[in-house]
Formats: C-alpha cells, sequence, structure tokens
C-alpha cells in the first residue's frame, strides 16, 4: 500500500472513465447552432457530452455551452410540473399549486375549444428560441387564428427579410460566407451568434491560410479580437458607409458588369413617367399581364447591340445581345424609361466618402481603400472552377466563375429601426461584385435560395377568420404587395402584434415585442388567452421591461386582467413564469424528440441540404412533457382536421408519429432522410415508420451531396432549380433574378401616394411608407434621434450575446454563471472621463425612456460615442433559482429597461420598429451616464423583490454541484 | 534526504499543448469541456462553492482571460487561454513536501497526486502563472492533467485521445503532441509560426508554447502592384 516516501503514485490518475459508459448521439440545443453531440451516460446519468466527430455540422468541436449540457440538466430551475395560479394570487407573486396534466389539458381544451368556437383570434401563440416553428404555425393556422409569431421580430427579421427581398436567402443557417475559397473577409455587426461553430472552424481555417479578415463593429471583442484589421463604426451608421462603398465601386467600374446584366434586374427598364406604374419596370403588354415581386418575367431592357427594346428574358440573354445598365431611354410608346442600374448610380452619386465619414465617423479615405481592396479583390483577385454549369436560360458555362470576398453580417445591422434598408444596401453591394452564391463569395444553403419575392404569403383575409375552421394560408409568410397586407378594408390591423399592415407592411416574423402591450391596450382588439413557449416575455425578451411587467397584471374595469388567461410553457423558471395562470413544465434537449427540419430551420450545408432529429438519451425529468407532445395533444382533443381521421379519431399517436406521417405536400414531411416505406428514397417519398430509427443509427442526420455542377449560382443553375422544384423547396423553377430595385417595395410606395389603383393606407401613414419604401437602398437616422434630445443623450447604447451564453437559459447554468456572472457597461475611457465615471465604479445610464444603475468598466475595444453590455445576463432577483442577491440580480443589469417598446407618432404612438419589416429597434437607444453617488448602494437598478419557489423544482440538482458520477472502486 | 524522486532529467517525450493565440476567439470551449470530462473523471470531481449562491466560485483547470493592449482605435483584444504549462523545469515539483507533486518520467505530465496532498498551497505559491487550483471541498491541489486518463485510453477511439479541450475547440487553437518530437505538429507549428514560451525569465522551461498573432496586411492596390511592375 502506501510506503513512506515512496515516489510511486497512490490516486491512480489514468484510471479510465469510459467502461461502463454507454455513448448515445443526439443534437445538441444550448443555442440554434445544432451541432452533432455525444452524451455519454453512466448508469442512465449523464456523465460528459462532447461534438460527435461524424457530424457535418461541426465534425466533433463544441463550444463552451454545448460542454455545459449536463449543468442545464441538471439546473434546479427546472420545472417538474404542471402549476396552477392558486386562485387570489396576484400575477407575479409565482404562488402555485401543483396539478396533473390531465387537469391542466381539460383546462386548456375547454377553453381552447371555446375560444376556437366563438373567436379564433382571441388565442395568441407566441415563441422564443423554438426550432419548430413548422409545427406551432401549422397548430396556429389549424386553429384558426393569425395570432401567432416566433422571435424573429425582435431578434433579426430585417437580416432575414432584407437579403430575402434582394438576393433570395441570408445569413445563419440560410446561407453564408465562403471561407474555403474566399480571400477577404469583412464580418460586419456581428457578435458570437448562431451558427457558431462553423463560423469558428471555418474562420480558424481561413486565418491559418492567410486570408484577411476584416471587422467592421462599434465594439472588438469575440471574432473581432482575432480580425487582422478592425474598422470601428457608430451603431445605426453601416447603411451610409455601404451607400458610399457603393458610390466608390461604381465610380471606378469595379462591377461584375456580365454578372449584373444577366443575372440581376440592373438591366430591367423602370418607367420613369408619374402615374400608375411610376418607378415599377416596364413590361411588354403583349407578352401578358405586368409581373410584380412574384413574377420576373415579362419586364423589358434596351439592347445597345440593335438600339432597341427587348424583352428581358430570353431576348436580352441571347448570345450578342448588350444591355445597357446606364442612360436614359424612350420606348415606342414614349415612356420614359431607364436602367435599374442608372437609377441606383444616381442614388449613390452623393453618397461620398467624406459624407459617410461625418456620420460613421470612419475616415473617408479608409472607406475608399476599402472599397478598391474589396472590388480588387473580387474582380482582379478572382480565378475560375473548373466546374461547367447551365444557367436557366440553357447557356454552358464551361467554368464556375469565384469571387473572393465573402460577408458575414448580423443584428448590428439588423437591431436598429433603419435595418432593412442597410442590410439591402448591403446585399446590393454584394451583388455588385458578383458574389452571390459564386465560389468565394456568398452561398445559400437549402431550401435557399427562394424566389423573390417567396411564395409564402402571409394570411391576410378577415373574413376567412372563422369558427372551428383553419387559416387559408399560414400566420406569417412574404407580402408582395398591398393586396396581401394582413389588414381590414378601413386600413386597420387584423393581428394583434399589427404584423403586415400599413405600419411596418413587411413583417415576415411577426413582432411578439408589440404583443403584450398591444393586448392590454385592447388594440385592435382584446385577446383571451396568450401562450408563451419559450420566451421569457416579462424579462429580457422584451422592451421596457418594468412597464411591461406591469401590463401583465393590468386589470380593466370590471377588475379582470386585461389578458384573462396567460400560459407559459418552459424548461425553467424562468422571470415570466410567475406571471402565468398555468405553467407546463417543457423537458430539455436531452429529454425530447426534435427535428431541425426543411420545412423550417435547417442545418443545410453549401453542397447541399441536411437536416437532423434529437432523440431522447434520457427520461424526462419529472412530469415534464416535450411541448410538441402538447401540441399534439392539443391539437387531436380540438379535432384540427390535418390532426383528425374522417372517422373523428385522432390521427397522430405523439410527435414522432406525426413527423413520421405528416405530409405537407405528396412526399414531403418534417424529415428528408430514409423516406419510402424501405427508406431508401430521400429527399422526397412516402413516409417510413422507421424513418426515426435510421436517424439515430446514423448520428442523428441526413445529409445530401449535390453533384458539383448543382452547388454554385443556384439562383440560375437550371439542373438546381429543377431539382429544388421537384423535391418540394419551391413551388417553381424560375431564376431568382437578383433585386438590385426593388419594385416590390415601390408598390407601396405608389400606393402611399395615391398613384395606384389598389389599396392605399391610412392617410396618417402616407408619408412614413411614401418615405421609407424607396426600391433603391438608402441610408436614414435611426427613428429613436427624431423622438429624443440627442444633445442630451449623445451615446448610443448596444448589447451583444456571450460566446458562452444564449440568452437567459444560460446564465443560470452552475459553470457557465462562473465566466459571466454579471455584466458592466463598457465605456471607452475617454467618454468615461468626460462623464466622471470611474472604472469599476457604479453609474447611471438614462435614457429618454428609462435608466438604470450599474458598474461601469473602462475600455478602448469599443469607439468613443458607444457604450455595450451583454445580453440577457442580469436576472430578477430569486428567478431561476439563484440565491437572491446573486451577482446576476444584485451586480447584473438588463439594458431593456431603457428601450421604450412605442415610439410618439402622429397623435399616438408606433411601435419601436423598422418602419419597413416592424423589427424592434433595440440598438437605437441613446443614452447618457452619470456617476453614482457615494451613499447610493452597491446594487444595479432597479432590483426587484425575490420571487418564491414555485412547486416542484428540481432544487435537489444542487447536489450536482460537485457533479460525481464516478462508481469509484 | 534521500535523493528527490522528482530531479529534474531530460526526457525522452515531453507532451504539451501548443495555444494558437492567432485564431482563439475567447469561445471558452476549452474550459467548461475541460471541467465536464474531469470533473467525473479520474482527476475530478471539481467542485463548485455557491454554485447557485450569490457570488458562484469553482475549481478549473483552464481559464481564458481577455485583455487588451494599446489604445482606441489601434485597440488589441487578446483571449488568452491559460492551463498549467507543464515545465520541463516546474518550480511546484521540489517545494512539495509530500511528493504529491510530480512530473512523470514516462511523457513529461506534470501531476498532483491527491492521496498524498496535504493541502499546503505551496506548489502554488512557487508556480509563477497561476495554473493550480486549490479545490475548496476536497482541500486538495488540482491542476490540468493533460487529460492522461484519456490519451491512453484503449476504451477510447484512437481520434479521441487527445485532451477535451483539443477536441473541442472550434477554432482549432489549441494543438496536442510530444514537443521533443521534431516531427510531431507541436513542434512543426512552433517551428514554422514563432512559437513562445511564456516568462522564460522564470527559467521554468514550460513545455506549452503559444503561437503569436499574424496579420495579414491590406494587399497592395491594382494601381501600385502595376507602378511596382513597370519599375
Amino acid at each position: 500500500m502506501f510506503k513512506f516516501l515512496s515516489s510511486d503514485p497512490v490516486h491512480n490518475p489514468t484510471a479510465s472513465s469510459t467502461a461502463d459508459t454507454e455513448v448515445k448521439t443526439t443534437t445538441c440545443y444550448m443555442c440554434a447552432c445544432r451541432c452533432g453531440i455525444r452524451v455519454h451516460l453512466r448508469d442512465g446519468q449523464v456523465r460528459y457530452i462532447d461534438g460527435n466527430p461524424d457530424h457535418p455540422l461541426n465534425k466533433g468541436v463544441i463550444c463552451a455551452k454545448g460542454s455545459s449540457g449536463i449543468m442545464k440538466q441538471v439546473s434546479p430551475a427546472r420545472l417538474t410540473q404542471p402549476l396552477l395560479r392558486k386562485p387570489g394570487s396576484e400575477r407575479g407573486e409565482g404562488v402555485f399549486e401543483p396539478i396533473s396534466w390531465k387537469r391542466a389539458f381539460d383546462i386548456l381544451e375547454k377553453r381552447l375549444s371555446h375560444l376556437r368556437a366563438t373567436d379564433p383570434k382571441k388565442f395568441a401563440l407566441f415563441t422564443g428560441r423554438d426550432q419548430m416553428q413548422a409545427l406551432t404555425g401549422l397548430f396556429a393556422r389549424q386553429f384558426g387564428t393569425p395570432n401567432y409569431a416566433a422571435h424573429g421580430g425582435f431578434c433579426s427579421v430585417n437580416m432575414a427579410a432584407g437579403m430575402i427581398y434582394s438576393v433570395g436567402g441570408s445569413f445563419w443557417e440560410f446561407g453564408g460566407p465562403d471561407l474555403d475559397h474566399a480571400k477577404l473577409f469583412v464580418m460586419i455587426g456581428t457578435a458570437e451568434d448562431h451558427h457558431s461553430n462553423p463560423m469558428k472552424m471555418a474562420l480558424g481555417k481561413f486565418k491559418r491560410a492567410g486570408g484577411r479578415f476584416i471587422s467592421i463593429n462599434p465594439v472588438r471583442t469575440g471574432y473581432s479580437a482575432i480580425a487582422d484589421e478592425w474598422i470601428p463604426i457608430r451603431p445605426g451608421t453601416d447603411g451610409a458607409l455601404f451607400m458610399a462603398l457603393l458610390h466608390e465601386l461604381i465610380a471606378h467600374d469595379l462591377v461584375d458588369r456580365p454578372f449584373l446584366q444577366r443575372f440581376t434586374n440592373a438591366p430591367q427598364l423602370v418607367v420613369l413617367d408619374e402615374g400608375e406604374r411610376e418607378g415599377l419596370f416596364a413590361f411588354d403588354a403583349a407578352a401578358g399581364v405586368a409581373g410584380d415581386g412574384r413574377n420576373p418575367h415579362n419586364k423589358l431592357a434596351w439592347d445597345l447591340t440593335s438600339g432597341r427594346a427587348v424583352q428581358a428574358y430570353p431576348e436580352g440573354v441571347e448570345e450578342g445581345r448588350s444591355l445597357a445598365l446606364e442612360g436614359h431611354y424612350t420606348l415606342p410608346d414614349g415612356t420614359r424609361v431607364a436602367p435599374a442600374f442608372q437609377l441606383l448610380r444616381e442614388r449613390v452619386s452623393q453618397h461620398t466618402p467624406e459624407w459617410a465619414e461625418a456620420i460613421t465617423g470612419i475616415p473617408a479615405e479608409r472607406i475608399r481603400q476599402l472599397a478598391r481592396e474589396m472590388g480588387e479583390t473580387a474582380l482582379h483577385q478572382a480565378f475560375e472552377l473548373p466546374i461547367p454549369w447551365i444557367d436557366a436560360w440553357g447557356k454552358q458555362h464551361p467554368t464556375t466563375q469565384a469571387r473572393p470576398v465573402a460577408f458575414h453580417a448580423m443584428r448590428g445591422l439588423a437591431a436598429h429601426s433603419n435595418g432593412f434598408q442597410t442590410v439591402r444596401s448591403l446585399a446590393v453591394l454584394m451583388s455588385l461584385l458578383g458574389t452571390i452564391d459564386a465560389p468565394g463569395g456568398f452561398r445559400h444553403k437549402a431550401p435557399y435560395p427562394r424566389h423573390i419575392v417567396p411564395n409564402y404569403r402571409a394570411f391576410n383575409d378577415p373574413d376567412m377568420i372563422k369558427p372551428n375552421t383553419p387559416l387559408n394560408a399560414a400566420p406569417l409568410g412574404f407580402p408582395a404587395n398591398p393586396e396581401e397586407l394582413a389588414v381590414h378594408a378601413d386600413g386597420t390591423p387584423l393581428r394583434i402584434d399589427h404584423a403586415f399592415s400599413w405600419e411596418h407592411p413587411l413583417s415576415a416574423h411577426g413582432l411578439m415585442h408589440n404583443v403584450i402591450t398591444n393586448a392590454v391596450r385592447g388594440d385592435p382588439y382584446k385577446i383571451d388567452t396568450l401562450l408563451i413557449f419559450m420566451a421569457n416575455m416579462a424579462w429580457n425578451s422584451t422592451m421596457n421591461t418594468m412597464e411591461v411587467r406591469k401590463k401583465l397584471n393590468a386589470r380593466g374595469e370590471d377588475g379582470e386582467y386585461r389578458i384573462p388567461f396567460l400560459v407559459v410553457c418552459d424548461a425553467f423558471q424562468s422571470e415570466t413564469v410567475a406571471f402565468a395562470d398555468l405553467v407546463l413544465p417543457d423537458t430539455t434537449y436531452l429529454e425530447r424528440h426534435d427535428v431541425m427540419s426543411m420545412l423550417d430551420r435547417p442545418i443545410s450545408e453549401f453542397d447541399g441540404p441536411v437536416d437532423s432529429v434529437r432523440v431522447p438519451v434520457v427520461e424526462p425529468t419529472g412530469e415534464c412533457k416535450p411541448f410538441q407532445e402538447v401540441l399534439i395533444e392539443l391539437a387531436s382533443r380540438l379535432k384540427f382536421p390535418a390532426f383528425t381521421n374522417e372517422d373523428g379519431s385522432r390521427k397522430f399517436k405523439d410527435y414522432p408519429d406525426f413527423v413520421v406521417n405528416f405530409q405537407a405536400q405528396p412526399g414531403v414531411g418534417f424529415l428528408m432522410g430514409w423516406r419510402g416505406k424501405d427508406g431508401t428514397q430521400h429527399l422526397r417519398g412516402e413516409p417510413n415508420p422507421n424513418q426515426w430509427e435510421m436517424y439515430a443509427k446514423n448520428n442523428c442526420v441526413f445529409q445530401h451531396h449535390m453533384p458539383k455542377e448543382q452547388q454554385y449560382m443556384r439562383n440560375w443553375n437550371r439542373p438546381y432549380l429543377d431539382f429544388a422544384k421537384e423535391k418540394g423547396w419551391r413551388q417553381k423553377n424560375d431564376p431568382v433574378q437578383l433585386a438590385i430595385y426593388s419594385d416590390t417595395l415601390q408598390t407601396f410606395r405608389l400606393a402611399a401616394q395615391g398613384k395606384s389603383k389598389g389599396r392605399q393606407p391610412p392617410d396618417h401613414l402616407r408619408e412614413r411608407i411614401a418615405t421609407y419604401f424607396d426600391p433603391l437602398p438608402f441610408w436614414y437616422e435611426p427613428l429613436e434621434n427624431a423622438c429624443v434630445d440627442t444633445q442630451q443623450f449623445p451615446l448610443a447604447a448596444i448589447t451583444q450575446r456571450p460566446m458562452a451564453m444564449y440568452h437567459s437559459w444560460d446564465s443560470q447554468n452552475a459553470w457557465l454563471r462562473q465566466i459571466h456572472s454579471h455584466n458592466y457597461l463598457h465605456v471607452n475611457p475617454v467618454t468615461a472621463k468626460a462623464a466622471g465615471v470611474e472604472d469599476g465604479g457604479w453609474a447611471w445610464v438614462t435614457s429618454s425612456w428609462g435608466e438604470l444603475r450599474c458598474m461601469v468598466r473602462h475600455s478602448d475595444a469599443v469607439e468613443p460615442g458607444t457604450v455595450w453590455t451583454w445580453n440577457a445576463i442580469g436576472k430578477a432577483s430569486g428567478a431561476w433559482q439563484l440565491a437572491p442577491g446573486a451577482d446576476e440580480s444584485r451586480k447584473g443589469f438588463l439594458l431593456n429597461h431603457l428601450i421604450t417598446e412605442e415610439l410618439p407618432f402622429v397623435g399616438g404612438q408606433i411601435s419601436n420598429s423598422d418602419p419597413v419589416t416592424g423589427q424592434a429597434g433595440w440598438y437605437d437607444v441613446r443614452v447618457n451616464l452619470r456617476p453614482a453617488q457615494p451613499e447610493e448602494p452597491a446594487e444595479s437598478f432597479p432590483q426587484l423583490d425575490a420571487v418564491p419557489s414555485v412547486p416542484g423544482l428540481l432544487r435537489s440538482g444542487r447536489r450536482f454541484m460537485t457533479h460525481i458520477l464516478s462508481k469509484k472502486p | 534526504m534521500s535523493q528527490h524522486p522528482n530531479e529534474p532529467q531530460t526526457l525522452a517525450i515531453q507532451l504539451a499543448l501548443v495555444i494558437d493565440l492567432n485564431v482563439c476567439v475567447g469561445c471558452h470551449a476549452c474550459v467548461t469541456s475541460c471541467k465536464e470530462w474531469n470533473t467525473s473523471g479520474a482527476a475530478g470531481p471539481m467542485t463548485d462553492q455557491g454554485a447557485y449562491g450569490e457570488q458562484p466560485t469553482g475549481t478549473f483547470f483552464n481559464r481564458v482571460q481577455t485583455f487588451e493592449a494599446d489604445s482606441y482605435p489601434n485597440t488589441q483584444t487578446v483571449h488568452f487561454p491559460k492551463s498549467c504549462l507543464h515545465c520541463e523545469e516546474p518550480p511546484c515539483v521540489p517545494v512539495c513536501p509530500t511528493g504529491a507533486s510530480y512530473k512523470r518520467k514516462s511523457d513529461g505530465i506534470v501531476l498532483v497526486d491527491y492521496d498524498k496532498c496535504i493541502g499546503c498551497k505551496y506548489c502554488s505559491w512557487a508556480c509563477p502563472y497561476g495554473a493550480r487550483e486549490f479545490d475548496e471541498e476536497r482541500k486538495v491541489m488540482t491542476k490540468c492533467t493533460l487529460c492522461v486518463d484519456r490519451i491512453y485510453d484503449e476504451l477510447l477511439p484512437p481520434q479521441d485521445r487527445k485532451p477535451a479541450c483539443v477536441k473541442a475547440c472550434p477554432t482549432g487553437a489549441r494543438l496536442f503532441g510530444d514537443v521533443k518530437d521534431p516531427d510531431s505538429e507541436v513542434s512543426q507549428a512552433i517551428r514554422e509560426r514563432g512559437g513562445y514560451a511564456l516568462m522564460p525569465e522564470w527559467k521554468t522551461q514550460p513545455a506549452n508554447q503559444y503561437l503569436p498573432r499574424r496579420v495579414t496586411k491590406q494587399p497592395p492596390s491594382d494601381a501600385a502592384r502595376a507602378e511596382k511592375d513597370r519599375l
């Protein structure tokens, strides 16, 4: 045994801990990246989680969050029982009694069936960080309510819509930078975001290969730390930078002219004469009706070779044609026209680098050099890949042209009230450089590219909201013209969040941040039941947090709550749980089935579609039930047609059964892999009863590699276009011409100007729509600036997500909270000195809408006009089962308290949003700083009274503090 | 006293990590993947005090510190992971009164024998890098083990026999291997990229090395290139 002064070790450091370990694969959900993971179990308990080396998305790597999944699984904040608010107690007090699922379902069935039979729109379903929008959206549609959205309107709908309406796809899992072939990578307004691990992998490889990485951001953290160059910029001004870059590229002819002529609407002729078609594309009447945003056909272009107007397709793309990009022309019938590109030229002519310098803070010479570097790298450092391809008009291209300048952008562009036009200007920039779906540029991921405008109209007909009847369209979609808005004849909104109304017509992701305020106000009507899934709407998933919390408790003159019934489904005791009337405990990602579906948000790679699943690797804790099962159960009880057989019996046993057997179109279901009765038909085929087993046996993922000839230029790649239609990803196989000029926006502008024959907006919204629905991109100051005194509030305040946390989910994680247990406001030392605020000192941060107290850190990694903090670390005392007085509540803070959800507008108020998409403008807030007084308490403000624990929490998880799982000999 | 069993000697094999500061984005994957592997493995448990309390604190073998250098607008932000550097002349070893702190002759990994450690903390005073952490619950010193329980475990597939942090790192900022083998990945990286030791003035000869930042500068413009060709 132990020999005195022996040098032999007693403790054996090499003892294997892999014996008796079972390994199961599934998909992570610590964020929405959805990496493949291996879960190592001992005695049925999770012992270790690592990246699955055989998974195409992450290839074995895993981030800090994914590695900490164990502590999420055993979090003491886990809800384990359905809860009903004790009669007589107030919302927010958190006083509940545990009830059975049977009772919970009976309550919901009774209430929802009554609503469905009388006034279905009184039921509102809003979801947060979910991955199952195809199912939740289907539920809302089948119920018959238009009042449904996920979190996109609060998050980054500008990024999605701004690019989809321009190039047919966007960043995140819809597309991204091709760093394998790029030489220059420009990352703008990006913090940590999903999908994150693939970005990290690609960036590491890119830097090792000597690629040049420029980061444009007010702050230098995270990825920007390893940028070869950091270009600081003032928040909300990126659009001005892009306009100046466009100016320079065009001035120096650093644009891909052949690309613009063939693959975009740049040469298409725009009507200049005043009238009904002013600013829309001219069309050949003999060839049929005028095209609109959905139909690229029937446009005209000017052929310099023959000196006349020709049909844009197919005439315009014949051999020998030379389509004009510049000039003014007259059609045979006398109509004055100009190519769209000519109008873009005229638009950018005054947006010089000097103009942009005054706005962005970036020196004009730096802007010039940046434009030059982008243009020269894309066009003169280009190369070709030996991949032949056939375009939509039959031309055989012997090689694929690479354009080695790639971009990535995220919330720094999107979360502003000028975000849509800013993103559009970036998309136009990327298009002028010829980088769309080219090697080294921006590459789509299936099911994108989609049509511009995608063929998914949002539900919009007030007459089609009927008792016990599904809607005749999905609640969310992409409007192509004013006739598709969800408004009444008098122009008032149809939906509780005012989405798809004249206030913000292209609100493709809804407006989650408006729901509570509007419901309490009864604008446009009162609702009865609000069901919130995985969204912390009484805390960080809201603006003006303290007011919203009060509104949840607001009562009418009759003494009843203005939102009569509030249901919260979550896995954890978030701040929102205390406000619920009914709480449903959700499972964690390790305890459930899930799909990362092509019908929803898949994990496709550049070279082909990929979808994946989660399978349970441990039993559900307590009485937790996956939310999908709750929806299937309710849909069956309420006898939704899609969930009910002809004989009235229940169609789907459970969620896995639903996933296997539900078909959105013949042969197209939630999962692509191993379809067909024998499991051999991939992508499209009959349901396979063993589909889940096939995924579980194959790392929970299905990947299809497309032939090389179909991997690039997919907006115009004939075999790919046919393939995408055949597999049900698109309804049409038309080429997707890039929208340098957005005639879709012009249709709304014409309506506002009273020039169109169709539907027109209410008078008080005409000027707003006419201003912002500009068919060409432009920059304008964020709307907040016109509503506040910018001298009194000179600083921009923004937030970003830290790499080790994902919203409020993770600041309760025992390991992750040791990385960030609280947050500071980071201030440039020059700015801090001017305000008298010390490094590590307490300060008051005040906006026109609210104030808070927090600690400050001096940082040279932030431009002087900006202050920033991490989002979602600050917590309410007692929430998430952290000790009252925990750093998160005592020292942490939410910037949300300073942000308004509404701005004053024409005798009333309007959402604090982008006027095009309704995107919440939460990075627009302006603040000032002053030091706190020495006698003030050393804690953040506001502080809340600690919320009591609810019944059924997994508090026994505390014993896992040391997380010993070994059977030590 | 008998000859100290762990007197420094030249080893044939020295396993180590190489950390590439050129691509570390500070994501902390290495921090928590290490924690989760080790807390229920041979080197664990890695305890937490007040895990859900007011100010959580706990044992980690690897931490990432982010610091700023220079001033605005030329600020450099550096993400800096740090764990035991498995020095070839480890000052933590000779100071240990019980011999709990030792360096393996077979591969150069420096370890703590928990069953001999009396928690005097002398070794953590000796380490100039602050790489050791005293576990408040178990009252023993703990540190990076270079996943010695993974790298030789034949129950693991060969490609997994590397430290948890190396496997996790999404940007590929962590390399693992034998720095005495000139053909190893780590030796090549050190040679080709100018890998450097931390605080060489302490004469600890750390086995772990860091790779410096490499900046890809703005390329010359077409006009400048043409001018150069002309000349």
